[in-house]
């Protein structure tokens, strides 16, 4: 379905642990699965989303492919380089191609520096500007992101949640970068100033052919901006494909339940549906159920589901699940 | 039609701070029928758990105050009443879900010991009858092992659990109204679709009125008859359900809903964006509190603001222009 298409970032059974430490000794009595095996491409200049409950490991992909994380496992190609076994220069320059963008505009930036020390500080760390120039690129950064140039000596706490995530873009364009990892970037804002970001987003997008990885909770807006999306249950991929056809023909028992629990904004249509009310809450991922992750809560499970765990396959072409029922 | 359970009329509620009075509730007036749910919508800081809060007399005073306005609850006004009457009222006949389940639940005492107390305090039952009593309530919000969990405390209770344990105990005395704050806005999709589909249920079984608080239009179009839009500390729009999302008239609520993306979108298109920022409420209006950002704007929106007036049966709408025209209202 993609074959045209470059893959710019391959991540390979990545897998994310961390330890649990207990006891006056501080043992290792365990560990949180957060990340337990994930296989995905991205392709250059699509929008790639990821779904899922909270707590099932969404921010923690994102973070071990950024090798903000040191992964337990796995291997994550970008450029056909595995970041995995990078290091020092060579790894310095590939972070210039890859940034992120954080939930929380009011915690990612650093309240004692100006707007524009903070849009050039990637600039001076990597070498890329000097003096003048920086300010000449803090200005023009600004006003990609709708800002007014004007505003480089102010500090964060001078503009409202939808102005600083638009810092936070600016600051992640910085050194033009080939993929951004969009962590919740509208969360936190307001419904009639999410529409703003997400626009930006979409126009430099086009712009400089960016490749997103957009994590939401929001399965509405991951439709709207995503090319495809991927579903996340409890450290797993359960299934990933084209939007519309993920929309239009959910496979995986969970991806179901997701989409039939969405509340859509016209009293008429929502009336219309039919809705699969999922028991109980996700399990800990520190103890994740054998087998199937989601069996516990899954309304079609069966005994075998309990013994092996579903293998994430391509069911139709570029359409992946991991669902023993499904064929 | 059924009978008016809650009158509010008036309503003016402000915050002294240092930097200046916050006029945060500007004048609002509504209603709320028997056995109905009433949506209430806006963005953050519009005002709207701060009207809810002021009707049951729990604005911290200092900083707020209630400057002006009745809220009539079964032939008596609310707002005039003695700390002790209200306390009453909000035990047993009104009760509220906060917008935070970990804040209103006091973290060193036992779930079941916060859902007993209640019960023995306002219903005047005994401490087996009360234990009884909260073990029935936790299961009526489907928690499994009721009598068990009874023993733990809120940090070993998930957020959906602490959310339901919220309902149980706003259910306890039998409320004739349920005023709910943002119940399912910390909880994810599969959990708030459980809880939505509780207090269905228990509404119907329960015949009680619920005002629902929420900045979410697809929860409100899925559980409210009638919904109030809120900007600015002034209710902008009022209608049933289906009249809102069918024909939304004030540019604000139009613009809102053209701001959402839908999952049962036929294809993709550029959001609607509403430009600029929510009003900051240091000075009661004297304009119309949405100007700055409506495209629709003439010379009479920054002069004077408009009242809410129907435009149809049981549709209120405060705004100079009829949108469907682009031209003023007569
Ligand atoms: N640094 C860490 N140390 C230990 N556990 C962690 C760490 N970071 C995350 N976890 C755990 O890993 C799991 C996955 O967390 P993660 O933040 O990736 O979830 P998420 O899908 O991003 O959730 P949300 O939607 O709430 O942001 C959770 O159980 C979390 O508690
Ligand atoms: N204790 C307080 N002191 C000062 N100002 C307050 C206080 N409580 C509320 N306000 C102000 O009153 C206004 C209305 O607040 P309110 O909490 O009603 O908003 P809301 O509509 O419930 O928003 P949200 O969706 O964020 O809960 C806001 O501008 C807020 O800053
Ligand atoms: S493998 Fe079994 S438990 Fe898992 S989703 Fe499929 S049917 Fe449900
Ligand atoms: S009164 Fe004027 S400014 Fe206010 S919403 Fe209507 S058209 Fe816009
Ligand atoms: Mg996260
Ligand atoms: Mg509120």
């Amino acid at each position: 379905m993609n074959a045209n298409n470059e893959v710019l970032l391959r991540v390979e059974d990545l897998k994310m642990h961390f330890p649990i430490y207990r006891g006056v000794f501080q043992r290792q009595v365990g560990a949180v699965r957060a990340v337990d095996g994930v296989t995905f491409d991205v392709y250059r200049g699509e929008t790639l989303g990821l779904v899922g409950e909270s707590g099932c490991g969404k921010s923690t992909t994102g973070r071990t492919i950024l090798q903000l994380y040191k992964p337990t496992a796995g291997n994550v190609y970008f450029e056909g380089k595995n970041l995995v076994k990078l290091k020092g220069e060579e790894m310095r320059q590939m972070r210039r191609k890859m940034q992120m963008i954080f939930q929380d505009p009011y915690a990612s930036l650093n309240p004692r520096m100006t707007v524009g020390q903070l849009v050039g500080e990637p600039l001076m760390v990597h070498n890329v500007a000097s003096g003048a120039e920086i300010a000449e690129r803090v200005a023009h950064l600004l006003e990609l992101v709708n800002l007014n140039p004007a505003f480089a000596s102010r500090y964060p706490h001078e503009f409202s949640g939808g102005q600083r995530q638009r810092i936070g873009v600016a600051r992640a364009l910085a050194l033009n970068p080939s993929f951004i990892i969009c962590d919740e970037p509208i969360s936190a804002l307001d419904v009639s100033i999410q529409a703003q970001v997400v626009n930006l987003l979409e126009d430099l997008q086009e712009q400089f052919n960016l490749t997103y990885l957009f994590i939401a909770h929001d399965l509405s807006m991951v439709r709207h901006i995503s090319k495809r999306v991927a579903v996340m249950y409890l450290g797993v991929f359960v299934e990933l494909a084209d939007r519309d056809e993920l929309y239009a023909n959910p496979l995986h028992p969970y991806t179901q339940a997701l989409l039939s629990a969405v509340p859509i904004p016209d009293p008429i249509a929502d009336a219309k549906r039919k809705r699969t009310i999922l028991e109980g809450d996700v399990p800990s991922p520190a103890n994740p159920p054998s087998g199937c992750r989601f069996r516990t809560r899954c309304p079609i499970a069966q005994p075998q589901c309990a013994e092996s765990r579903p293998e994430f396959r391509e069911i139709q072409p570029g359409h992946f699940v991991a669902c023993h029922l499904v064929n | 039609m059924p009978d008016t359970i809650l009158d509010v009329q008036g309503l003016e509620t402000v915050f002294k701070t240092p930097d200046g009075t916050i006029h945060a509730v500007n004048g609002v007036s509504f209603n709320l029928k028997e056995g109905e749910t009433l949506g209430v919508v806006g963005e953050s800081g519009c005002g709207k758990s701060v009207t809810m809060l002021s009707v049951l007399g729990l604005i911290p005073n200092p900083p707020g105050k209630v400057i002006a306005g009745s809220a009539k609850f079964a032939g008596r006004d609310l707002l005039k009443m003695s700390n002790d009457e209200i306390r009453q009222v909000r035990g047993a006949q009104i009760s509220m879900i906060f917008q935070d389940p970990m804040t209103s639940l006091n973290p060193v005492l036992t779930i079941g010991r916060q859902l007993e107390e209640p019960l023995m305090l306002h219903l005047g039952m005994s401490k087996k009858q009360a234990s009884e009593r909260a073990a029935e309530l936790l299961s009526m919000v489907g928690i499994p092992n009721a009598k068990e969990r009874l023993k733990d405390y809120p940090h070993q209770y998930s957020g959906g659990m602490r959310q339901r344990v919220m309902i149980a105990m706003a259910l306890s005395c039998s409320p004739q109204i349920l005023i709910a704050d943002e119940p399912t806005t910390a909880l994810d999709v599969t959990i708030q679709a459980q809880i939505m589909d509780l207090v269905k249920r228990l509404r119907q079984e329960l015949g009680m009125a619920v005002i629902w608080i929420t900045h979410d239009l697809g929860v409100v179009a899925g559980l409210a008859q009638r919904v109030i839009v809120m900007y600015g500390g002034f209710i902008i729009e009022e209608a049933q359900v289906h009249e809102l999302y069918a024909n939304p008239t004030h540019p604000y609520t139009i613009g809102l809903l053209g701001s959402l993306p839908r999952l049962d979108a036929k294809e993709r298109t550029r959001l609607y964006s509403i430009e600029g920022l929510p009003p900051v409420l240091y000075q009661k209006p004297n304009a119309c509190p949405f100007a700055p950002r409506c495209k629709w704007a003439m010379e009479r929106c920054w002069k004077e603001n408009p009242a809410l007036e129907p435009v149809a049966p049981e549709h209120r709408v405060a705004c100079w222009v009829d949108t469907k025209t682009g031209r003023p209202r007569s």
